[in-house]
């Protein structure tokens, strides 16, 4: 078996294919993607709503139907899949570890590999909450693949913890398949989930959004029994006297997804701990020479259409970084370096290679809290290089300014920030 | 009277503002899909159903479905009868159609991935 290959690709989820198909396009002969499940299409197999698509498609897709697509394009490209393969390691050297039940414990050569795992959710809040331990406490993407997939329903009396769309989502899943969902409670005083979700999957079924509150107490035997919800103060401190209790068989806690970085971090990437995911170029390579990074993985994305083209990017880089026999090395004068202003929570790529640039470069970035009638600013040096006015900014919607090339020959060797200014900061 | 209603055509969620006794006075679209959209909730709401079916012989026992259109937003719990109802054997394509003229609405309800 010949185990080198010029592009591996761990992890086939929207990002991995897409980074394989685009690594193959580009003259890339010898491309495998390994993934640990038994499919390919990660995360969008359990995603059976529509909203996949628009940007890329431009189509209303599901989730596996997005994924179908992409798994249509390997056909006759001659790209490589293993399923049912856990990477366990990746080096400097662009050694892959993987291991499975047919070839067990194996290693594979890569002239460059794309970090393509995705993320996980977050269960931290889970921790951290007080009270008793019983059953019926779910995250709710857990919850999504047991009725989604594996075909169990998880409750029939439901309350949600975090309004982020796969909380939202699941509220009218539960829903439609004849569960009672009492409520979404959301600890910040908006909502992190899409408006549309807000309203097709709230509105239209009558379920309540309590803003500013969070669970506070956790009762139950074997079973989950009830569990209380505060208000909580602008400093997100619980209010005493304002608890409501909810009688309820399942609680779904849906507060935040986490890039797994594991493979990254042990083979060395330094991690942006704004992203919690690698430290890139515009081209998406970390800061370990031929090892690229997208998707999820890289920082979460609530669209899968980003996904899919920051992955494109990430392949074609790969592509090209082995055909060259790896990247001229890039002066710290050619270097911007791209940061978080005032309101932002973080900027992907972290760092550009001018001569690298073809046109421009797209930044793209989160703000901290909601913003109306504001502007983006964009700087280097204290420097104004452009403003872009916005009506309303929010921590869920990525945003996305383009640097043409031109302004960033100007930067060169300099720092760029971009941040966001209110009417009263003037 | 004056209506604001949140646009779900698409991820951007206008916030559209409709005035119920004369729906050429519409406001806050992004693009002409906003306006039809919010005169239809007026008028007659319809929604996109997605769940899942049992299914035999496949990898998995769910094979997931949706309505290959909108349907009037009053029959979803009905179509979901239906669909819960339902089981299909493997093997089955992307995009086959699963129910046909799901409760005389001309929409089918088909499958969203190959089993
Ligand atoms: C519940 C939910 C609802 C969403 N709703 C929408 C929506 O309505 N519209 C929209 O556009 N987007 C939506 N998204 C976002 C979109 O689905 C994700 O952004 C996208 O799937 C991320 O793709 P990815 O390939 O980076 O990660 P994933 O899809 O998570 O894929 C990563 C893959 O890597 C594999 N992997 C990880 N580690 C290893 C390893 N060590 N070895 C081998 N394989 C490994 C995993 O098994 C997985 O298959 C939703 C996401 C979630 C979670």
């Amino acid at each position: 078996m010949n185990r080198n290959y010029d592009v591996i690709v761990v992890g086939g989820g929207p990002a991995g294919l897409a980074a394989a198909l685009e690594a193959n396009k580009n003259g890339a002969e010898r491309v495998l993607i390994i993934e640990r499940d038994k499919e390919l299409g990660g995360i969008l197999n359990q995603c059976i709503h529509n909203g996949f698509g628009l940007h890329y498609f431009k189509e209303q897709l599901t989730g596996p139907e997005y994924a179908q697509r992409f798994i249509d394009m390997l056909e006759g490209t001659g790209i490589e899949v293993k399923t049912d393969t856990m990477v366990l390691s990746v080096t400097p050297d662009k050694k892959v570890w993987a291991m499975n039940t047919e070839d067990g414990y194996c290693c594979f050569n890569a002239g460059a590999v794309v970090l393509a795992m995705g993320c996980r959710e977050r269960t931290r809040g889970a921790i951290s909450i007080p009270g008793e331990r019983p059953s019926g406490v779910f995250t709710a993407g857990t919850a999504q693949r047991y009725i989604n997939i594996e075909g169990y329903m998880v409750g029939k009396k439901v309350l949600i913890l975090g309004s982020g769309d796969i909380g939202l989502i699941m509220a009218r899943r539960m829903t439609l398949e004849g569960a009672k969902v009492l409520a979404v409670c959301e600890l910040m005083p908006y909502s992190n989930g899409l408006k549309r979700n807000i309203a097709q999957c709230l509105d239209d079924y009558g379920i309540p959004l309590y803003l500013s509150h969070t669970v506070t107490d956790i009762k139950g035997k074997n079973r989950l029994e009830s569990v209380t919800v505060s208000r909580v103060d602008e400093n997100l401190a619980p209010i005493p006297g304002t608890e409501i209790e909810f009688d309820c068989d399942t609680l779904l806690l849906s507060v935040g997804l986490i890039p797994e970085n594991e493979l990254s971090r042990n083979a060395g990437v330094p991690i942006d701990r704004r992203t919690n995911g690698a430290v890139v170029w515009q081209d998406r390579q970390t800061e370990i020479d031929g090892i690229f990074a997208c998707g999820n993985v890289l920082h979460v994305h609530d669209l899968v259409d980003f996904v899919t083209k920051e992955s494109m990017i990430a392949g074609r880089a790969a592509a090209e970084y082995v055909k060259n026999g790896g990247f001229p090395e890039t002066t710290a004068e050619n270097t911007v370096s791209l940061a978080a202003g005032n309101g932002v929570s973080y900027v992907v790529p972290q760092k550009i290679a001018v001569e690298r640039t073809e046109k421009f470069v797209e930044a793209f970035f989160r703000v901290r809290t909601t913003y109306k009638d504001s502007e983006i600013v964009v700087r280097a040096d204290g420097e104004e290089l452009n403003v872009i006015k916005k009506s309303q900014l929010l921590p869920a919607e990525m945003e996305r300014v383009v640097l043409p090339k031109a302004m960033l020959q100007k930067a060169a060797g300099k720092e760029i920030t971009i941040e966001v200014r209110t009417k009263g900061d003037n | 009277m004056k209506r604001e209603i949140t646009c779900i055509v698409c991820p951007k969620g206008c916030l559209v503002t409709i005035d119920d006794a004369n729906l050429e006075d519409v406001s806050g679209f992004g693009c002409p899909k906003g306006i039809e959209y919010a005169k239809n909730e007026l008028l007659h709401p319809v929604r996109t159903v997605t769940s899942t079916v049992k299914i035999e012989g496949a990898l998995h026992d769910r094979l997931p479905v949706r309505t290959n259109g909108d349907i009037p937003k009053e029959l979803i719990f009905e179509c979901m009868k239906l669909i819960r109802a339902t089981k299909v054997s493997a093997p089955v394509r992307c995009g086959q159609v699963i129910i046909e003229d799901i409760l005389g609405t001309g929409i089918d309800l088909i499958a969203t991935r190959n089993a």
